[in-house]
């Protein structure tokens, strides 16, 4: 479901809304009918992630790889002679296994989630920041549902513009997931709250989630001794945030399925609401 | 003036030896903590925008330093590209994952654990650690604990990167200042009773080189 930006109140002479009139009120009925208590079952009971479409922004992915099931498409971002970024069908796969790794998780937890792997790797370190901001840009302007990205930079002079495509991506409904830091460094966008970030807890349960109420990171989710698909066609096992951050991509992609008018907002929400040490862990 | 520039580059040349000495002892430190078969510091080379082995402790210690591959792709790669630590157990002989690894370690690992070397923005290289035979898997605290090494790592290879820089530029100056660097460097070095001879030689030779002065009380 590509999602475009919201316009419904846009009126008559086609301005923004940035106000509500007296009479407009019956325009902006929230159309999720919230039941008293939200469960997991209400959020995403029997959903397999069907119609939301999931993007890998990472080191490629190995489209064929059984757990991956198969890519929706696959863009490598590069640079041409004069170092501006091209976006060229991705032939490569994946450069490291990380890209592969993350698709088989969300897709074992979203099976039916369309799976689309954009490369930001490859194209060499210098201009590496570059060619993550263009990636995500990219990624933002094809209105995904849910975008992972386990990755960030350090440049302070890259946050800025990376804090504007988080945020325009939360007011298009992409929401961005992303892995946070366990070292002691100043990186982005992680810490932007526009953005879900996820550390790593050491439960086995790939279900099992925790909102941290002591930010920057928001949620812990499972990022210790994974099974993860690796490259030609194997398996490792792997640990590290950025194997947490595809489990709540894929929660995510599960609850949208569900419920597809969920805002990142709304849908940030649910996660808190089924969190283990919130709600979800006594079902 | 003279003193100053002495000073930096006496500074520039005895140190890098010393980085370099504490970049090997934090490699040999790590693979005796984790209890790994090999460590290692690798350096992101920014003009040939490629990995280094810097220091290396354990298996392929004698043969890896020097040695380079790029520095996007691969483990290492994509640990220095995202800023993101990694570990990875239990690797299965997957052909293109193993002649990677084995450019990139000099042999091929059951396991490796990778962390970015951060210092203020900048990523500097990347810290490894291969195979730790007697070990379970890694936990959260042994992670944390890897960072921390990370950080320490990372301001020896941040110093190092300076001294060589520092380096650099005296020998861009038609090695009139290397020549000088390697004299301060040695009067350094010297017992304090001979320095101070050779202090007032030098003062009587910047007395020699200094251009006739002009009276700035007029």
């Amino acid at each position: 479901m590509a999602n475009e930006p919201h316009d419904e109140l846009d009126d008559d002479r086609g301005l923004p809304a940035w106000s509500l009139p007296a009479d407009a009120a019956g325009r902006i009925a929230i159309g999720v009918e919230w039941p008293e208590r939200v469960t997991r079952e209400w959020a995403f009971g029997d959903s397999t992630g069907k119609g939301v479409r999931v993007c890998i922004l990472d080191s490629g992915v190995e489209a064929d790889h059984l757990a991956v099931g198969g890519l929706e498409g696959a863009i490598a971002v590069v640079k041409d002679e004069d170092g501006e970024l091209e976006f060229v069908q991705d032939t490569e796969g994946d450069l490291c296994g990380h890209g592969t790794a993350c698709a088989g998780i969300v897709h074992s937890l979203a099976p039916e989630a369309s799976l689309f792997s954009v490369r930001v790797l490859g194209a060499g370190f210098k201009g590496s920041g570059s060619v993550l901001l263009g990636g995500l840009r990219w990624a933002v302007d094809q209105g995904f549902d849910v975008i992972n990205m386990s990755l960030s930079t350090t440049k302070r002079h890259f946050a800025e513009v990376l804090h504007e495509l988080a945020d325009s991506a939360y007011f298009r409904r992409t929401v961005l997931v992303a892995s946070a830091h366990n070292m002691p460094v100043e990186s982005y966008p992680w810490r932007f709250s526009s953005v879900i970030s996820v550390g790593s807890h050491e439960e086995p349960d790939p279900m099992t989630f925790f909102y941290n109420p002591s930010p920057p990171v928001e949620f812990f989710a499972r990022g210790m001794n994974v099974e993860v698909a690796w490259l030609g066609g194997s398996t490792i096992r792997s640990s590290g945030n950025s194997f947490a951050t595809p489990h709540v991509a894929g929660i995510c992609a599960l609850v949208m399925a569900k419920h597809p008018e969920l805002t990142p907002f709304q849908l940030k929400s649910v996660l808190y609401l089924t969190a283990n040490n919130v709600g979800g862990g006594a079902e | 003036m003279s003193d100053l520039r002495a000073a930096v580059a006496a500074g520039a040349l005895g140190s890098e030896e010393g980085y370099r000495a504490l970049l090997q002892s934090i490699v040999e430190v790590a693979r005796a903590i984790f209890g790994a078969r090999a460590s290692s510091v690798f350096l992101h080379d920014e003009a040939a925008d490629e990995l280094v082995f810097e220091a290396v402790a354990g298996e392929g210690a004698e043969e890896l330093v020097g040695r380079r591959f790029p520095s996007s792709t691969g483990v290492a790669g994509w640990v220095l590209v995202t800023r993101q630590p990694l570990v990875i157990e239990e690797l299965q002989e997957d052909p293109r994952f193993a002649r990677e690894a084995a450019e990139s370690t000099g042999f091929v690992p059951k396991g490796l654990m990778a962390v970015p070397l951060l210092h203020e923005e900048r990523a500097l290289g990347v810290l490894e650690v291969l195979d730790r035979p007697q070990q379970a898997a890694f936990s959260l605290q042994e992670m944390e604990l890897l960072g921390l090494f990370a950080n320490e790592a990372a301001i020896a290879l941040d110093l190092l990167q300076r001294a060589r820089e520092a380096r650099a530029v005296l020998e861009d100056e038609g090695g009139e200042g290397a020549a000088l660097a390697r004299l301060a460097a040695k009067i350094s070095e010297l017992e304090p009773e001979r320095r101070e001879a050779v202090d007032r030689l030098l003062e009587a030779v910047e007395a020699l080189v200094e251009p006739p002065g002009f009276d700035d009380s007029l």
